[in-house]
């Protein structure tokens, strides 16, 4: 029984990072690489990818850590944790994958920064086991991942013609050049929050009808 | 029974919206006209096709929000016809139509519709358009071979901005010259300026003063004697912006201190970024930044009535 219950209960953490509290539309956090990588859908893909990375294993080593660590240095520990994991990131991806480095640039060192990862060290690792932390971990990474993704696939699109690299939109299409430019970040992100929002209220709505009905 | 509470002052005012759009529009209908004339059919299909879509977009949009559709209030369409004016005539259809629907839905239905846009819709259009396709925006072609060089039938050339002493004061002021196809006829500008300003619907305060501080900010700044500064009024969208954008009611302050500084402002950023900018053109940037700024300048000391003011100590 209480075995079951734990499952789910992972399952929800594990889902809650994707939808309800998806950090980059409904959190509206990290939303400085947000803005700033999300020119095409690979850039968007691969900092999502070194963040979940980062953010799985920081959050199972704070997890495993959390005792041991004083109240007071608490920020300060997290922080060469996830020093840590963001070097191991960047020497990696200079080792394997040098164009994704080049196009990301300043902003894979910057992850030592990214708001989410040390929102769920602070607000779910320092007080949870290291299993759920790592399902946090998981579903937090893949929920900024997705979000990352479709953004940058709707201005690669948009502004080039093309999501992945693959051109979609033939040749005669004229790309609208302001969409992979900064004001089109944060056109592209008003919009696409005002619509998440809209559809996770609809969701709710529903629900809560579904419940009332029931009850 | 149903009562309608209000406050104070309780005044009737014959001028609805829908009277004060009809009224712009008029206003507009003269350099429209020299446009039409200027740069033939093309540029009568740009106006058309951009009252059009802003009007249909308008509809679509309150019809999937499930808002009472008030398309027949003209402000769509006063919207798309000032987007087209601020378009070249060689403008392709499909920009046409983005720029109208960007203007109506992003800039002006979703922050709130009429009355609560924080920007004028149509001049953040022309902004999205030129960042987007700047090629398409700078390309001025003139079908009217008269104006320009004798035998050639179109003559494409940058904005009298880029090229400054192509062109005389008079060619400038009559609108024997290259440009968007609202902006050239500072003529027909001024006859719609002056039917505005009798029928009450703008006050004399923010074109005027726009206009002269374009032109005292071009010789202080850029050093220019009184018939380059003058030149630099008659260029470019100075008047058509400073008539027809910069005094939309919702995006302009209300104060008459207020507008001043708007005023003032606008002028003065234009200029810095005809002189020291990358673009040849600083309209567009100029009204924008300013009517992000009017909350701002709303916001400063203004006349509290029934207050007797304190006597300043000595």
């Amino acid at each position: 029984m209480s075995e079951n219950n734990e499952k789910k209960s992972l399952g929800k953490v594990f889902f809650n990072g994707i939808i309800p509290e998806n950090p980059t539309f409904r959190l509206v956090l990290g939303t400085c690489p947000t803005l700033a990588v999300t020119t095409s859908a690979l850039n968007g893909l691969g900092m999502g990818a070194a963040a979940t990375f980062v953010l799985v294993c920081s959050n199972i080593a704070i997890s495993l850590l959390r005792k041991f660590i004083p109240d007071q240095v608490r920020i300060p520990a997290f922080i060469v944790v996830i020093c840590t994991f963001v070097t191991m990131v960047q020497l990696l991806m200079k080792a394997f994958l040098p164009s994704l480095d080049e196009s990301l640039g300043i902003f894979i060192p910057l992850i030592v920064v990214n708001c989410i990862i040390l929102a769920r060290a602070e607000a779910f690792a320092s007080k949870n086991g290291p299993v759920a932390s790592a399902f946090d971990g998981l579903g937090m990474g893949l929920g900024f991942t997705l979000a990352l993704t479709l953004m940058g696939s709707i201005r690669e699109l948009i502004g080039n013609g093309s999501v992945f690299g693959w051109n979609l939109l033939g040749a005669s299409y004229e790309p609208m050049l302001l969409i992979v430019l900064a004001s089109g970040g944060f056109l592209t992100f008003g919009l696409l929050m005002g619509l998440v929002n809209l559809i996770v209220k609809k969701f709710e709505r529903k629900r809560a009808e579904k419940e009332a009905q029931a009850a | 029974m149903s009562l309608r509470i209000s406050t104070a002052p309780h005044m009737h005012n014959p001028l609805t919206t829908q009277r004060l759009m009809q009224f712009v529009f008029i206003a507009l209908l003269p350099t429209a006209a020299w446009g039409v004339y200027a740069f033939g059919f093309s540029a009568l299909l740009v106006l058309l096709l951009s009252m059009a879509s802003a009007v249909a977009a308008e509809f679509v949009w309150q019809k999937i929000a499930k808002q009472p559709v008030r398309v027949g209030d003209f402000s769509a369409l006063v919207t798309g016809l000032i987007l087209g004016l601020n378009l070249p005539a060689t403008a392709p259809w499909w920009m046409v139509i983005i720029g109208s629907a960007f203007a109506i839905i992003i800039v002006k239905q979703l922050f709130g519709g009429l009355g609560d846009n924080f920007l004028n819709p149509a001049l953040a259009a022309r902004a999205v358009l030129l960042a987007s396709w700047p090629v398409h925006m700078t390309a001025s072609a003139c079908v009217n071979p008269t104006f320009f060089q004798a035998g050639v039938d179109a003559v494409s050339t940058a904005t009298p901005l880029g090229a400054p002493g192509t062109f005389t004061l008079t060619q400038l002021f009559l609108g024997q010259c290259p440009g968007a196809i609202g902006e050239v006829s500072k003529a027909a500008i001024l006859l719609g300026f002056l039917f505005l300003l009798l029928t009450g619907v703008i006050s004399w305060r923010i074109p005027v003063i726009t206009v002269c501080s374009v032109y005292v900010c071009t010789m202080l700044i850029g050093g220019a004697d009184w018939q380059g500064a003058l030149a630099a009024v008659l260029s470019g969208g100075v008047l058509f912006g400073s008539v027809f954008m910069a005094t939309d009611y919702v995006t302009s302050p209300i104060t008459p201190w207020g507008q001043v500084i708007y005023a003032v402002l606008i002028g003065l950023i234009i200029t810095l970024i005809r002189l020291f900018g990358s673009y040849p053109e600083g309209v567009t940037y100029g009204i924008l930044l300013m009517n992000i700024a009017t909350p701002l300048i709303d916001r400063l000391p203004r006349t509290i009535y029934g207050v007797k003011k304190e006597a300043k100590k000595a």
